[in-house]
């Protein structure tokens, strides 16, 4: 398989990145510099800002102030060219139920321009990689938790993205489904040299995967470095946990993570259910 | 890929999706002729007696026929926007987005796979009629015009509806807005009394909708001698005009879904 095409620079660059939603500030001049080739992890507890941070640089949402590059391309100018280059598994479970894998498979493959003799082998082969073969025919809506992530990573790798945005990948999932989903994140990003930048609530999850990490706390960068570069300033021994804590204020924050993020959060562990 | 043929064949690959989720749980389907079922079969007995509507040569029932295809188009149009909503909150949407799909294709996909679905409607009325003895126009050219005047009226509606649901973004507020709309619709059109017959504010309003034009249409269409309003060019005109408007108004709307 080809790997990701890499253009120059960096996966992903931000500069004075702001997002304003009438009084509030969700995400507030945040630099960010993402390299090519590893797994980047975006911690912060819920309203931090990393949804919408995501969202600017997926083009979902528009900055208010400050500027991002996106495998190359302004998310702003040329958000066509951005879209072309990357995959994004959103944190609901997006994979359509009441069509069958390949049924999902296809018509992803089919929005990213794919057809004719070129369309079966990916599918195929993006089955095959998320061990899905023999689960192809059925319904989505039968498939377990961890077959629809991966099923959604299926569809996120058909296009050979440089860049792969994911949003709380394994929330909701029993921790079978979350070894199967790592590994293949893992086998993503090393053989298909494919650049991932993931959010997670899951200490585990980052220190088992990511390469480095930003904090957000209220819209602002708190932290970046490598897990071991952000313990060793926290203290002897600690813990991402105890990174975690330290970097986001360390108590509880009443007025974080609104009512629509949990109630997300709990519809999606419920499909998952 | 040329930028037309990319907008057709993501189009396509939408409405074919679209249309196989349709056809795998048909139960809507079939709910949907009931409507149809009580406003021809218990409305239309009862004012086919009634005298004094200037409706030319033909019978009520007859008349009032394209206006119950238009009315059962509209109906199952109107409501498709909470698909969409329902796509937001699971995320379906946020994915469609984040792919380089045009956002007009993502729209005009959703109409097409609506406009097919209006066949259903097309198909249940003339089975009706037929069980009625409605005297309906059956020339193939006729018929095809009607199949046309339905699949743009259904994409339109559907458009319209695709339209509100990014306005209003919640399932709740969508029911709400979608009753209050449809009957105000309806009423101030020509489904079940001629423009004549309405008083010249009510004209007025019905000149500004498109089911009006919908109706006039499938009237010349589907009955031999049926007074029509305007031409049907004029009809197939302003509702393909409406459904393009639409259609450009929903694609730039449909990103704001998940701000």
């Amino acid at each position: 398989m080809q790997q990701a095409t890499k253009p120059g620079g960096h996966a992903i660059e931000t500069t004075g990145l702001t997002r304003r939603f009438g009084t509030l500030t969700a995400v507030d001049h945040i630099d960010l510099t993402v390299e090519y080739g590893g797994i980047f992890g975006l911690l912060g507890p819920n309203g931090a800002g990393k949804s919408t941070l995501i969202k600017m640089l997926t083009t979902l949402l528009k900055p208010s102030e400050g500027t991002a590059r996106v495998a190359g391309f302004d998310i702003v100018a040329a958000p066509a060219e951005v879209r072309r280059r990357i995959g994004y598994v959103p944190q609901l479970l997006s994979a359509d139920g009441a069509l069958s894998g390949i049924e999902n498979l296809t018509l992803s493959a089919r929005l990213y321009g794919l057809s004719g003799a070129a369309l079966k082998p990916r599918i195929d082969e993006a089955l095959r990689y998320m061990g899905l073969a023999d689960a192809a025919e059925q319904l989505v809506k039968r498939y377990s938790g961890g077959m629809i992530r991966r099923l959604e990573l299926a569809q996120a790798m058909l296009h050979r993205p440089a860049i792969l945005f994911l949003d709380e990948p394994t929330i909701g999932l029993d921790p079978v489904a979350c070894l199967s989903v790592w590994d293949r994140l893992r086998a993503l990003n090393r053989e298909h040299g494919m650049t991932i930048l993931m959010t997670s609530h899951f200490m585990d999850e980052v220190d088992e995967l990511c390469d480095v990490v930003a904090i957000l706390h209220q819209g602002r960068m708190a932290a970046c470095g490598s897990p071991a570069q952000l313990k060793a300033v926290v203290g002897e021994a600690a813990s991402m946990t105890d990174v975690f804590t330290h970097f986001s204020g360390g108590r509880l924050d009443e007025d974080e993570g609104g009512f629509r993020d949990i109630r997300r959060t709990r519809i999606t562990a419920k499909r998952l259910g | 890929m040329s930028v037309p043929g990319e907008f057709v064949a993501k189009s396509l690959a939408i409405a074919q999706m679209e249309l196989k989720k349709l056809f795998r749980d048909p139960t809507e389907l079939f709910s949907r002729a009931v409507q149809p079922v009580l406003w021809l079969a218990v409305f239309g007995q009862v004012f086919s007696r009634v005298r004094g509507i200037p409706i030319g040569s033909v019978g009520y029932l007859a008349f009032m026929t394209p206006g119950i295809l238009a009315q059962s188009v509209l109906f199952a149009a109107i409501f498709y926007g909470i698909a969409v909503i329902w796509e937001r909150d699971l995320g379906v949407i946020h994915k469609l987005l984040v792919s380089p799909c045009p956002r007009s294709a993502l729209v005009f996909g959703k109409a097409v796979s609506a406009g097919v679905r209006g066949l259903v409607q097309a198909a249940i009325i003339y089975l009706l009629a037929l069980v009625m003895h409605i005297p309906l126009r059956t020339d193939p050219l006729a018929v095809l015009g009607v199949l046309s005047a339905v699949v743009l009226g259904s994409a339109l509606f559907a458009t319209f509806s695709l339209i509100i649901a990014c306005i209003v973004k919640t399932r709740e507020r969508f029911m709400g807005i979608g009753q209050v709309l449809t009957m105000p619709l309806f009423f101030a059109s020509n489904a079940i009394y001629p423009l004549a017959l309405m008083p010249p504010w009510l004209r007025v309003v019905a000149g500004f909708n498109p089911l009006t034009y919908l109706v006039d249409a499938l009237r010349a269409l589907m009955i031999a001698g049926a007074p029509a309003s305007h031409s049907l060019v004029a009809n197939f005109l302003v509702l393909t005009v409406v459904f393009v408007l639409f259609v450009i108004v929903a694609a730039r709307l449909y990103p704001t879904l998940v701000e």
